[in-house]
């Protein structure tokens, strides 16, 4: 099908500091160059948006340079972290401000759901504020007497309906807004974070609701949230910012892991292992020093191999053994392993690990390792030191992958090999 | 910002160009039932929990009207003709509110509803709109007060009649809408960056209503201080308390090039002020 919406370059430049006064100067500026004609000079300048960055400029790119398409009928949930630019692309989006650069074209009616009961009045009853909600979201009257009833039942909120809203607790002041707002019918709807309010009954409800617009009715939707959960569940495909560009854009749940292990930010190259990495205080008679990996980019059929510099802090002369977890994306662990034993005789000695036949679908995935000696059997299993979100290494899609042409991340982490033939059972 | 293309291309297209003048009429009719559901909300909700509730419309023109009476006829003298100065003030005042009303709820339409101009899209214009519609009932009332006192005077044995240019009543009030709005979305787009101009709305308007003949007759400005007349002469505001007293009391001057003059500078002044606004709601989210 047809892209319904789709964001062309699209960015927002705003400016760092006190807006307003001190920028008479510059408003002089742009407008002597607007008439004669030449480009806003302060188009060319601006800083990315990273919020951590000491400002260098007095511009800042809040989005830049944005392309993205959105077909009938799909949820395009889109990821980030605080100030990557998630509201900004909902308020240009919603047409609550125009973008400084680029277009969005639509072929239907964008209705935007940034807050809850927009233009509620205290004063009105609850029926009221039905009408005038759904008027400012862009409903016409007949369209919501039409849904009165349909409304105030989703709301759950009947017994109130012609009580002043400022008598409402603030729980029912949400199911009254999201209800009329769950009752819009634009071919495209923009959600912000929504969602995040109400018992969890309610919540619930809202989830339903939203999944049933767009697989019953057709409806578009584009959603924002940080509950990961609801994106994966929701969203078909995904749509990662981080400072103010597009990082990652995908399915959902490939976007949500790339987000996930983004925010971790675990190094894939070398990694010094350092306090951080330790969840419990160790003896480090054995220390784990530094991992390496020197195949970042793992092709599925060739082992996993690290190194790993142990440090010999004791006068200890045991033998020690590697063992760790592979984890996901997602921060779920797929496999553990636990290696042969090795005697460390130097006071630093770099130790190699291999995994053989790892068997994981293409994807991103990091290790934590622990060193230690003993058998669990005989329950003397000692750690001496461990080393959480140690190293991360991509798994490549494979050249032949067989029937498939992308692994698809709702199959799961791990490619078992399969054969056909007379098998006896 | 919205443009309308044949049906298999895009509907709408959200763009940093911008038209001089986009007073999308279609947009507005699809919207009409939030306009008037804001002026119903406007009107409904001005008094709610109040023991006077609407009582309030009354108040507030009859107290200034008797105010104005002691000082400006009684303490003042300035002669009122035939027509008894509690009227005549009465009838200045209740024009000089519908202007008032309009202009300064109109200089704010950006500050004021921020909150919910950033959170959904509307065409922005409905806003102005309202507050000029929504006045246009407190104006009624008024009005009403109005004839209830005109009969008063008229049974107490005052000779009072109006004229045939009350015909051009709805002209007038049209005049009014349009330099309240003009001015007040003029004021409005300033403020979203400089916000000094809400401080000067306060005290500008009330200095205004001095220099636009409502305790006064606009005859008694020339002949007492003739070199400064044209400050109240060439004030269209002025002109149109001089005109709707002139229609109602038959008092006073009135003349066609005045009339159209004000009529002139009204519409100049609301296409200016819908030009400005337009430019300012693009983006005024940024800066208020």
């Amino acid at each position: 099908m047809s892209a319904i919406l789709k964001a062309e370059n699209i960015s927002k430049q705003y400016r760092l500091g006190k807006v307003g006064t001190g920028t008479l100067g510059d408003d002089i500026k742009r407008w002597w160059y607007g008439l004669r004609g030449k480009e806003d000079p302060f188009l060319k300048v601006g800083g990315v948006n990273d919020r951590k960055a000491k400002a260098t400029e007095d511009y800042i790119w809040a989005l830049r340079d944005i392309n993205f398409e959105v077909k009938q009928g799909e949820v395009l949930g889109i990821i980030g972290k605080n100030g990557a630019g998630k509201s900004t692309l909902l308020k240009l989006l919603s047409r609550v401000t125009a973008p400084t650069t680029g277009s969005i074209k639509a072929k239907g009616r964008i209705a935007s759901l940034l807050e809850i009961g927009t233009g509620f009045h205290p004063e009105l009853t609850g029926r009221e504020n039905i009408f005038m909600n759904g008027a400012v979201l862009g409903m016409t009257k007949t369209e919501i007497k039409a849904k009165l009833d349909e409304i105030i039942a989703f709301s759950g909120c009947e017994m109130y309906i012609d009580t002043p809203v400022k008598r409402y607790s603030s729980g029912m002041t949400v199911r009254l807004g999201f209800a009329v707002a769950a009752h819009l019918e634009p071919e495209i709807l923009v959600v912000d974070e929504v969602l995040a309010v109400g018992d969890a009954e309610f919540q619930k409800k809202a989830i339903g609701k939203m999944q049933d617009l767009s697989t019953g009715e057709g409806r578009t939707v584009l959603f924002v949230s940080h509950n990961m959960a609801s994106i994966k569940t929701l969203c078909q495909r995904g749509l990662v910012l981080d400072k103010g560009m597009i990082d990652f854009s995908g399915e959902a749940i490939e976007s949500v892991d790339h987000y996930l292990l983004n925010t971790k930010a675990i190094p894939k190259r070398e990694n010094t292992i350092s306090e951080d990495h330790r969840r419990q205080k160790t003896s480090k008679e054995f220390q784990i020093v530094k991992v390496r990996s020197l195949n970042e980019n793992l092709q599925q059929d060739i082992p996993i191999i690290f190194h790993i510099l142990i440090k010999k802090n004791s006068s200890l002369a045991v033998p020690i053994s590697i063992t760790g977890t592979i984890v996901n994306q997602s921060g779920f662990g797929i496999g553990s392993f636990f290696s042969d034993s090795i005697v460390v005789n130097n006071e630093e000695q770099w130790v190699d690990l291999k995994i053989p036949n790892h068997n994981l679908s293409p994807g991103e995935y990091y290790l934590n390792f622990s060193v230690a000696n003993g058998s669990l059997k005989e329950s003397n299993f000692i750690i001496f030191d461990q080393a959480f979100e140690s190293i991360g290494f991509d798994v490549l899609q494979e050249k032949n992958s067989g029937i498939f042409i992308r692994w698809n991340k709702g199959w799961g982490d791990i490619h078992f090999d399969s054969k056909l033939g007379k098998y006896e059972i | 910002m919205l443009k309308k293309r044949n049906n298999n291309d895009w509907i709408y297209e959200i763009s940093p160009k911008r038209k001089l003048i986009e007073f999308n009429f279609r947009e507005i009719w699809q919207y009409r039932d939030l306009l008037v559901l804001f002026v119903k909300r406007d009107i409904v909700t001005v008094y709610k929990q109040t023991i006077l509730g609407p009582l309030w419309y009354f108040i507030q023109p009859l107290f200034t009207a008797v105010i104005f009476t002691l000082i400006f006829n009684n303490i003042a003298d300035i002669p009122t003709g035939n027509v008894p100065p509690f009227l005549f003030n009465l009838a200045g005042i209740t024009a000089w509110n519908y202007f008032n009303e309009s202009f300064t709820k109109t200089s704010n339409t950006f500050t004021a509803n921020a909150g919910i101009f950033g959170k959904v899209y509307f065409p922005r214009v409905i806003m102005p709109l309202k507050t000029v519609i929504a006045g246009l009932f407190k104006f009624g009332i008024q009005l009403m007060i109005l004839i209830v006192f005109y009969f008063y005077f008229l049974i107490r044995g005052f000779e009072l009649s109006p004229n045939a240019n009350l015909l051009l009543f709805p002209v007038y009030v049209l005049m009014m809408a349009l330099l309240g709005l003009g001015a007040g979305m003029i004021i409005s787009a300033l403020t979203t960056k400089y916000r000094d101009l809400t401080v000067m709305v306060g005290f500008a308007t009330s200095l205004l209503m001095y220099i636009s003949a409502v305790p006064y007759p606009l005859s008694e400005v020339s002949h007492k201080v003739p070199s400064l007349a044209w400050v109240v002469q060439y004030n269209p505001l002025a002109q149109i308390i001089e005109g709707f007293r002139y229609m109602v009391l038959d008092l006073g001057v009135f003349s066609w090039s005045g009339f159209f003059y004000t009529l002139g500078v009204s519409v100049v002044l609301f296409l200016l002020g819908l030009v400005v606004f337009n430019r300012t709601e693009k983006n005024f989210i940024d800066t208020v």
